[in-house]
């Protein structure tokens, strides 16, 4: 560096100038930082709201079905609704799924249902729409904890299977999601085999609780949920009611089930809402259902023992889980 | 006066920045705009920030070596402050919201849950570097202990890592993440250790 004494004034930058140049630099460093800060944090936050866009869905009164909720019990909004959801192929954040399931093909859609029945045959969109639909208001109870009361429109399972003829030898129902990784690129990031597989025993599937849901809140499934077909089975962990299923199996023998293959020890092909029987790495005597801060008490079988409790008697239900 | 002489500046530029999430989850919180379930966004967010804040104290060694920006020095106690700060909050939530204030319960949870107990060890762990972390307290240790004791800080971050990696169901990025960017910091200490230690000790024949 030169020897202050000897640098002509000329070349000294005047001091309205230097002040005026600090603080331009200082206040893009402020504004800089402060969006970088900011956008790291929108990036990760939850997203905005979500939009009711299907198309209406006619359903039929049915009076003999009991499934009442508790007076304290409110049916969630379509937000929460269509807002939060596992949906492994699309995203493994529960807030980003509708985003990213936004541009997903349901229409032309096939379900093929076959294996040990006596009239195999497929099922495409007008088929599905042609069962006369119901509206069900379930409890859906997360086997990560958190629960939600979701106004369900669909029919119930047994009808589709009355129709293809279940062989006699057939004891289990096997189900699969739709897979195509193109249309899924964060599939990759899943953690899971693809594509997702799911199954119950025969008495389970044909059990009126048990829906395949076509629609929620009136309208048609939006994509997130699992469009256009997906199954609904109350009183299990969400992650047994697949979504956007392609295919239905009848077999003899217990088929494979996706979480289970993933991790056998933390989860069963039984997977029934159970309080006293907790996952090895939490509780599940609580969930907290969305849209309230406190938590509460998590019933026997999602709170449809009254219903589903014979299929389980004298099982161990530790043992199955 | 330079950048890199203007504390000052530094010191309100990451006091500033560090609040900012902390201010956001607030006001979103506020407007009723932390998603279907705010209890686990919150629990979350006040996680990754407290890991993102004891990354950024352990970068600050490296970065003074490799760049010669010493003057980062000066905000490292802010840094860390700021990982105690995120690591408060992130336990209350977990106090409140997961064991409903029913502190009873928490020692079975510590027991049952392995991630859990990491994860109380990694705080109580992070409580005497708070604590320590005057003027006064560093003149009182003296130098080199204060240091030594400081040096809590790789093990609390890498049982913070191991906390978040053990509770993620499947998909394991983000705490990836986190191990590979932990991993090549305390890489690089191993390896400028065993330079210094070369550089020092007479050359074997």
């Amino acid at each position: 560096m030169k020897d202050p004494s000897h640098i002509p004034s000329s070349e000294v930058t005047p001091e309205e100038t230097f002040l005026n140049r600090r603080f331009f630099m200082k206040s893009a460093i402020w504004a800089g930082s402060t969006l970088a800060t900011a956008g790291l944090y929108r990036t990760f936050s939850p997203r905005p709201e979500v939009e009711n866009t299907g198309t209406a869905i006619a359903t039929v009164a049915e009076p003999s079905v009991q499934t009442a909720l508790g007076a304290d019990e409110k049916v969630n909004s379509f937000t929460d609704i269509a807002g939060y959801n596992n949906y492994y192929e699309f995203s493994t954040d529960k807030s980003e799924v509708a985003a990213k399931a936004k541009d997903f093909v349901t229409d032309p859609w096939s379900v093929q249902v076959g294996g040990l029945v006596q009239k195999p045959r497929s099922f495409d969109l007008a088929d599905l729409l042609k069962f006369e639909s119901v509206e069900r208001t379930y409890r859906f109870r997360c086997v990560e904890g958190w629960s939600m009361v979701i106004p369900w429109v669909g029919f119930p399972l047994s009808k589709l299977l009355a129709m293809v003829e279940p062989l006699s030898a057939a004891t289990h129902v096997a189900f699969e999601t739709y897979y195509d990784v193109k249309q899924m690129p964060d599939s990759r990031y899943a953690g899971i085999d693809l594509p997702y597989v799911e199954g119950l025993r025969l008495d389970e599937a044909m059990h009126p609780l048990t829906l395949l849901a076509t629609g929620l809140y009136g309208k048609t499934l939006p994509n997130q949920n699992g469009a256009p077909v997906r199954l609904v089975v109350p009183w299990k962990y969400g992650f047994k009611s697949i979504k956007s299923v392609v295919k239905i199996t009848l077999m003899d023998r217990e088929p494979p089930t996706t979480w289970s293959l993933a991790n056998p020890g933390e989860y069963g092909f039984y997977s029934n809402v159970n309080p006293t029987v907790d996952h090895p790495r939490w509780s599940q005597a609580h969930e907290r259902r969305i849209g309230e801060m406190g938590s509460r008490p998590t019933l026997m079988f999602n709170g449809y023992a009254e219903q589903v409790s014979h299929l389980y008697q004298g099982m161990d239900l530790s043992a199955d889980f | 006066m330079t950048f890199s002489a203007d504390t000052r500046f530094h010191r309100q530029l990451f006091l500033f920045n560090g609040l900012l999430p902390a201010v956001l989850i607030l006001i979103d919180g506020w407007r009723g705009k932390l998603g279907a379930n705010p209890v686990e966004f919150v629990t979350r967010a006040t996680g990754v920030l407290t890991l993102v804040f004891l990354i950024l104290t352990l970068l600050v060694t490296p970065l003074r070596k490799m760049y010669g920006w010493n003057w980062l020095l000066k905000q490292r106690r802010l840094l860390g402050l700021y990982a105690f700060f995120y690591g408060c909050a992130h336990l209350l939530t977990y106090l409140a919201y997961d064991r409903d204030w029913q502190l009873g319960t928490v020692i079975g949870d510590v027991y049952k849950r392995p991630f859990i107990a990491i994860g109380m060890f990694s705080f109580l762990l992070m409580v005497p570097l708070a604590v320590t972390s005057t003027n006064a307290m560093i003149k009182k240790l003296g130098g080199p202990r204060w240091a030594q004791l400081h040096r809590l800080t790789y093990y609390i971050t890498i049982g913070g890592v191991l906390h978040y990696w053990i509770i993620v169901k499947s998909d394991v990025t983000y705490p990836l993440f986190f191990a590979v960017v932990l991993a090549v910091l305390l890489g690089w200490r191993v390896v400028a250790t065993i330079k210094k230690a070369r550089g020092a000790a007479p050359r074997a024949s």
